[in-house]
């Protein structure tokens, strides 16, 4: 029997199955434990911050916004959440971007120094540093795709020279300016929630559209599990990969003006440093695979989400500064461990020792 | 066109000479930030004043430039040369040609690593522990801080110099004054950013920063940014929460003169004027200076911030 006449012969309850059975990217038959872990560790260093600071899940409205500790961490993750959503599609096709946190330092230095001269209306100077961030990204795209140089070493270009591009926008110095409307950006608030987090949620729907409602996604995916194949199966991989390193710009000129609006003024040796580090880990944590061929954006803003209240979480603690880096580091470790299936079972087994002892090992 | 200049450079040493004024050599660092334009502005300046041939090498932070830089110094036979280093190793050779040309050396700022101790006059650095002692001086002298005053002190990069001996010489003054004590304390890195961050949390951890009667920062632009936290929690700096640092930039003075901020101890930039006393008291024939002296910068207030602001900003 032919599948054809499989379709023919099968009743519409059988079809409906047949089309809800099909490979949806993004999608997998354990995808709640790939939630549940991530979402686990998140609840646990919640619960550590909630012990020591008792008010920490306190919420006020003040000034016309949510207030409090867990409105902080949402907003100071926005930077690293943007980069990680790029970094996400550029690991997914199994390269990597080194140079999001210089992009970060340049657009904002585009930024301030737009604002100095003054006669440049708001969105216009948001307008001009996406289109450098794009710029950017182009240039890195090209390197990769074009050019077949090693990402990692292609992006290690633009991270070391962009940060001098940077500072000579600045002239060394950093730039400072007056301006409500674009400090807004940064720490201002819509419908009570801060605008970095708005722009974040904006950034991860519209990005999510267009991955998994059209073949985008899937594409990506296919690049990254093997280039040569899918350009036999006719994906213009050399585009996609553009494509994935042009978004990733984008994305780091959106946290790059997050940051410069925070501060209002633009830092270019401090702007985004090793941020693309900790967006390289957010989408680990987030279960994608550094060879490329699978990611799930919500997952690494999830990782993003995790560093963050680490971060605070170490803030809060009161213990001496010098610990900081060494408990981050074990922690993240930890995370990383137990979203091993691997690991579980092991742990599972050395507590179930005991009981085991005389059966099955 | 190097030969050129070194025979002008000969040349006009030899006027120099025969005019019996002194020439000094400086190798300076580049110009890496504000803080050194200004120090190398101040050694001119200064120079200038004393009637002292100055000249002047930029190295580009490059420490090679700065090696040739002297070994030109030392062939055009300046009387005295002084160095910024760049890097604290690898000044032995060029130190002792210049012992040998019986040229004293002045060392400035950052340290140089030699065995032998012979080889430079002397060396100026600024005290980072007397300014700690000074910013916590200030503040003890305040009418908030004479009955309970907590404080949250942002610390610089953890291991820098610059951070550690701050700490300590803030806490040395703090110790006689049981009244106060330091209840949060964390690192900010010495940056804008993370010094707003720090504090956003800090002041929720302390509930809401009610409790709390001082920001000591280890450096201005973290106290720049731990400001703008201080103001989103609704706090006034400045009034409600004093704030003290050290460095002196001229946004922390716009701040201060906003009354934003209190008060900033200068990380002193003018260290041409000890480095020329020196340099003439060797060669009047003191030969028996300290190998380290140390200098620290002014105080600097609300009073004099909308003037600082204007002279500042203008460099």
């Amino acid at each position: 029997m032919t599948s054809e006449a499989t379709v023919l012969n099968s009743t519409p309850e059988q079809l409906k199955a047949a089309r809800q059975a099909r490979y949806s990217p993004g999608q997998s038959a354990h995808q709640f434990s790939l939630y549940l872990y991530p979402l686990l560790a998140l609840a646990l260093l919640l619960l550590v911050n909630l012990l020591l600071d008792p008010q920490f899940f306190s919420l006020q409205w003040q000034d016309g916004r949510l207030y409090g500790p867990l409105i902080d961490i949402v907003n100071r993750s926005a930077p690293v959440a943007l980069l990680a959503i790029g970094m996400s599609l550029v690991i997914a096709t199994g390269g990597i971007d080194l140079s999001v946190g210089a992009v970060m330092a340049i657009c904002g230095a585009v930024c301030a120094n737009l604002l100095l001269l003054g006669d440049w209306s708001i969105p216009a100077v948001i307008g001009l540093a996406v289109l450098t961030g794009l710029a950017c990204g182009l240039v890195n795209g090209l390197m990769v795709s074009y050019l077949g140089i090693q990402p990692i070493v292609a992006t290690l270009v633009l991270m070391v020279a962009g940060r001098g591009v940077a500072q000579l926008l600045n002239q060394g110095q950093i730039v400072t300016f007056q301006n409500p409307d674009f400090a807004a950006l940064g720490s201002g608030s819509f419908l009570g929630l801060p605008v970095p987090v708005w722009l974040v949620l904006l950034a991860l729907l519209i990005m999510q559209l267009l991955l998994r409602r059209t073949a985008l996604g899937l594409f990506i995916e296919a690049v990254g599990c093997n280039a040569k194949a899918s350009r036999y199966l006719g994906i213009d991989d050399r585009g996609i990969k553009l494509t994935v390193y042009l978004l990733a710009g984008g994305c780091a000129a959106l946290a790059g003006i997050i940051a410069t609006a925070d501060i209002q003024g633009s830092d270019a040796n401090n702007a985004g440093l090793w941020l693309e580090l900790d967006a390289i880990l957010a989408v680990v944590i987030g279960g994608a695979a550094l060879t490329g061929g699978r990611f799930s954006l919500p997952r690494a803003v999830i990782g993003v989400l995790i560093i963050q209240a680490l971060s605070t979480t170490i803030v809060v603690s009161g213990l001496p500064a010098k610990f900081n880096l060494l408990i981050k580091a074990l922690v993240i470790l930890l995370v990383l461990m137990l979203q091993s299936e691997l690991f579980r079972h092991q742990l599972k087994s050395l507590f179930s020792f005991g009981k085991l002892r005389g059966g099955k090992v | 066109m190097k030969i050129k200049s070194i025979v002008a450079g000969l040349g006009l040493c030899f006027i120099c000479h025969s005019s019996f004024a002194t020439t000094v050599g400086f190798a300076q660092v580049g110009s890496e930030s504000g803080w050194r334009t200004s120090f190398s502005e101040s050694v001119k300046a200064e120079a200038k004043k004393r009637g002292i041939e100055l000249k002047f090498s930029d190295a580009q932070q490059k420490q090679e430039n700065q090696i040739k830089a002297v070994r030109s110094f030392i062939a055009q036979g300046v009387d005295a040369i002084i160095i910024a280093p760049v890097v604290e190793t690898g000044w032995t050779p060029v130190l002792r040609e210049a012992k040998r040309a019986r040229i004293p050396v002045v060392i400035v700022d950052r340290n140089v690593q030699v065995h032998d101790e012979s080889l430079f006059v002397t060396r100026i650095a600024s005290d980072f522990v007397e300014e700690g002692r000074k910013a916590a001086t200030w503040l003890m002298s305040q009418p908030q801080a004479q009955q309970q005053c907590n404080i949250i002190e942002l610390q610089g990069t953890v291991g820098a110099t610059a951070a550690i001996d701050r700490a300590k010489g803030f806490n040395e003054v703090l110790a006689k004054h049981p009244q106060a004590k330091i209840v949060r304390s964390q690192t900010a890195e010495f940056t804008r950013a993370k010094g707003k961050e720090v504090m956003e949390s800090l002041l929720k951890a302390e509930q809401g920063g009610k409790g709390i009667c001082a920001l000591w920062a280890h450096n201005d632009e973290m106290a720049l940014g731990a400001i703008q936290a201080i103001k989103e929690a609704g706090l006034k700096p400045g009034k409600e929460l004093l704030v003290v640092s050290v460095d002196a930039v001229p946004d922390y003075f716009k701040a201060m003169a906003d009354g934003d901020a209190n008060a900033t101890v200068e990380l002193n930039p003018h260290l041409g004027g000890p480095a020329f006393d020196v340099i003439e008291g060797y060669l009047k024939g003191k030969k028996d200076t300290e190998k380290l002296i140390r200098t620290t910068g002014d105080l600097f207030l609300q009073d004099t911030a909308a003037a600082e602001y204007e002279k500042r900003r203008l460099n």
